[in-house]
């Protein structure tokens, strides 16, 4: 069991509801917009569930033969001239990068997105060194700005108002605090990041792909921000996790058809850059991370979510995420994907995210790769209960369930019973805060004056063979 | 192979011991039936999706003074191609940072993909990787005979392996990121125009 505190999402999640009427709708009807501009892209491809077939086998043919692929991409980068680092975790990653850095006298470094360096809390270490780290993307740089991680893997502050922006950069970069346009808003921090990206030492990107049959590493972006941190400052370093490989390059025309599409609504995003090799005149370095993801690959009921291509599909479709916000959940991945990704890191820390779920089941059916994220959530919970680590609201309450559900005639009791209770029971008892955060804003539904049961027995008993 | 020997072969034995104990084969990729034709319209529809904007052009000469007429103000145009001369060679070039100050870029891509309206760009075809994205504005010239349907036929015509960076350019530099508001030119180009010729 780690030290760490537990996260409490719910909690967290309220405070993001009731801080006004105005984060939250809006947070919901972006992400839901998001959604439908997918819904679209993918019902205009007469093929698209057998993409998400195709993309699925392929991952897992991939990830049964990792060490091979590894290899094999290892060995092809290498010939065209970079250099292949391994690191075992965080800390091993981070110290790779700083001594690449000193070697080459670096202190200004510009990065583009990437959420295995914010796995790797790379930035801190970086700074507590004296390197100066900027994030290029616009999103990452105003969530940088603002000291948060960012809130999703896509959009990372997509949790803010125009006016909260006017007011960060109005505070940081020193614009008109009045000026809400976003037009205005980008080309402020458009102008401010070129003279970084002009004197930067280095440039810093993940991977979302990595082709094992060429040593290539490909970066999607809709900025150019990635592929300025690359074709400008001398030397690129990028950080790679190692569930990240694919074994050809044919490979990535069922990836790149379902990336931007399951992410966005978009047929692609506006970059899609391959890397083989530095190019003229530049150094590359690669930095091949595990962290955790081989211990994860002999987990049965797990492995498969290391398939995933960080699209975000789960989270924009998923009711709870889009209510809660992606800081609620306390970790480097919210959404379904980090409900089930986090506690890989931290059993004990993360125990709370397997609940903070409404098992719909909606993430399953858009996710690109066909991970089967709610089983695997409903999984975890099971873990979390193995281990004692059930919130004491539910202890109470499946301790009850449990032995209700297992006698019929006491249910038949509790369900009569209940009823008529919630008609008559002061809204406190039921909407009990500090038990349950989540029924804050919402209401439950009126009691049926009958229960199915009793209707069923009243209208259906005498063709059917129910037994009273 | 660098400084973390020790770490590749932990990582890799870490990998093996774990390996799921299940036998996944590569599932292929089928050839998708695409209907013949009709890809320029589709690459031009994708492209203005995208915020790009395609032109027409009979002639070099008529593709000189289009560039003229979109970018009246421009002081700086590098050139990578030998159709256009610009103010500036990208040959010439020595470094990418010398490419800060350029209004235009002018480059040509080797393929469209109707699909998407995104182009493919390689280290050669921009001779400087950063005039592709250092440039206020681009101008890209495309044979109109260049277009792949899709993306599964964009992969089987690159040559990753003969070029140090290729990209798929699908439009200006764009971001949705204050409020899902879309602007374009964020940090890359803020337009994208192509010429057809």
């Amino acid at each position: 069991m780690s030290t760490a505190k537990q996260v409490e999402p719910a909690i967290a999640a309220e405070l993001f509801i009731i801080q006004d009427q105005i984060h939250e709708p809006m947070h919901d009807r972006f992400l839901w917009a998001t959604m439908q501009r997918r819904h679209a892209e993918a019902a205009a491809i007469p093929e698209w569930e057998e993409l998400r077939e195709i993309a699925s086998k392929i991952k897992e043919h991939t990830l049964t033969h990792l060490d091979h692929y590894l290899e094999e991409f290892e060995a092809n980068a290498t010939k065209r001239g970079a250099h292949v680092h391994w690191a075992l975790d965080a800390t091993d990653h981070n110290q790779i990068v700083y001594s690449i850095l000193q070697d080459h006298g670096v202190t200004d470094l510009i990065k583009s997105k990437s959420m295995l360096q914010e796995e790797c809390q790379m930035t801190p270490f970086l700074q507590q060194r004296g390197i100066k780290v900027i994030e290029s993307d616009l999103g990452e740089r105003i969530q940088q700005l603002d000291g948060q991680p960012p809130s999703h893997i896509v959009f990372p502050c997509i949790h803010k108002t125009r006016k909260d922006v006017a007011q960060l950069f109005a505070r940081t970069i020193g614009t008109d605090p009045n000026n809400e346009d976003p037009h205005f808003l980008t080309e402020e921090m458009r102008n401010n990041a070129r003279p970084r990206f002009l004197a930067a030492g280095a440039g810093m990107t993940g991977g979302n792909f990595a082709i094992a049959e060429t040593g290539t590493f490909m970066v999607c972006t809709n900025e150019g921000n990635a592929d300025i941190g690359a074709a400008v400052p001398p030397l690129h370093i990028a950080s790679i996790g190692i569930e990240k490989m694919i074994p050809r390059v044919e490979d990535m025309g069922v990836f790149l058809r379902l990336l931007a599409r399951s992410a966005e609504g978009a047929p692609l995003t506006q970059y899609s850059s391959h890397f083989t090799g530095p190019r003229k005149g530049g150094e590359l370095h690669i930095v091949l991370v595990d962290n955790g993801r081989s211990r994860r690959l002999g987990m049965p009921d797990f492995w498969h979510s290391l398939k995933c291509i960080r699209c975000g599909a789960c989270m924009n479709t998923c009711p709870v995420y889009r209510r809660s916000g992606g800081l609620a959940y306390g970790a480097t991945y919210s959404g379904p994907i980090g409900v089930i990704l986090d506690p890989t890191f931290d059993e004990f820390k993360y125990s709370e995210l397997p609940f903070h779920s409404s098992l719909c089941g909606s993430c399953s059916e858009v996710c690109p790769v066909k991970i089967d994220i709610s089983d695997q959530i409903l999984k975890w919970r099971r873990v979390m209960a193995g281990k004692g680590y059930l919130p004491l609201a539910k202890k109470v309450s499946f301790a009850v369930a449990g032995h209700v559900f297992a006698h019929p005639e006491e249910y038949h009791v509790v369900e009569k019973a209940a009823g008529p209770a919630m008609s008559y029971a002061p809204h406190f008892l039921l909407f009990n805060r500090t038990l349950n955060p989540w029924v804050r804003d919402r209401e439950l539904p009126q009691p049926a004056k009958k229960s199915f049961r009793e209707w069923y027995l009243a209208n259906r008993s005498k063709h059917g063979n129910v037994q009273q | 192979m660098e400084t973390s020997n020790n770490n590749r072969e932990t990582i890799l034995r870490s990998i093996r011991a774990n390996l799921p104990n299940v036998e996944v084969e590569h599932p292929g990729i089928r050839a998708f039936p695409r209907p013949a034709g009709g890809l320029k319209t589709l690459f031009e529809q994708r492209l203005t999706e995208a915020g790009g904007v395609a032109h027409d052009v009979r002639s070099v000469a008529e593709a000189e003074s289009k560039l003229k007429l979109l970018h009246p103000e421009a002081k700086v145009i590098c050139s990578a191609v030998p159709e256009i001369a610009g103010t500036r060679r990208a040959e010439k070039v020595r470094d990418g940072h010398d490419l800060a100050d350029v209004d235009v870029g002018v480059v040509r891509a080797q393929f469209g993909v109707a699909e998407s309206g995104a182009v493919w760009l390689t280290q050669e075809d921009l001779v400087v990787d950063a005039l592709g994205f250092l440039s206020q504005h681009l101008v890209v010239l495309l044979d109109p005979k260049q277009i792949v349907p899709d993306m599964h036929a964009a992969y089987r015509r690159v040559r990753l392996n003969e070029s140090a960076f290729g990209c798929f350019m699908m439009g200006p530099s764009a971001t949705a990121d204050v409020e899902a508001t879309l602007v374009h030119g964020a940090q890359g180009a803020r337009s994208l125009n192509l010429f057809f010729v």
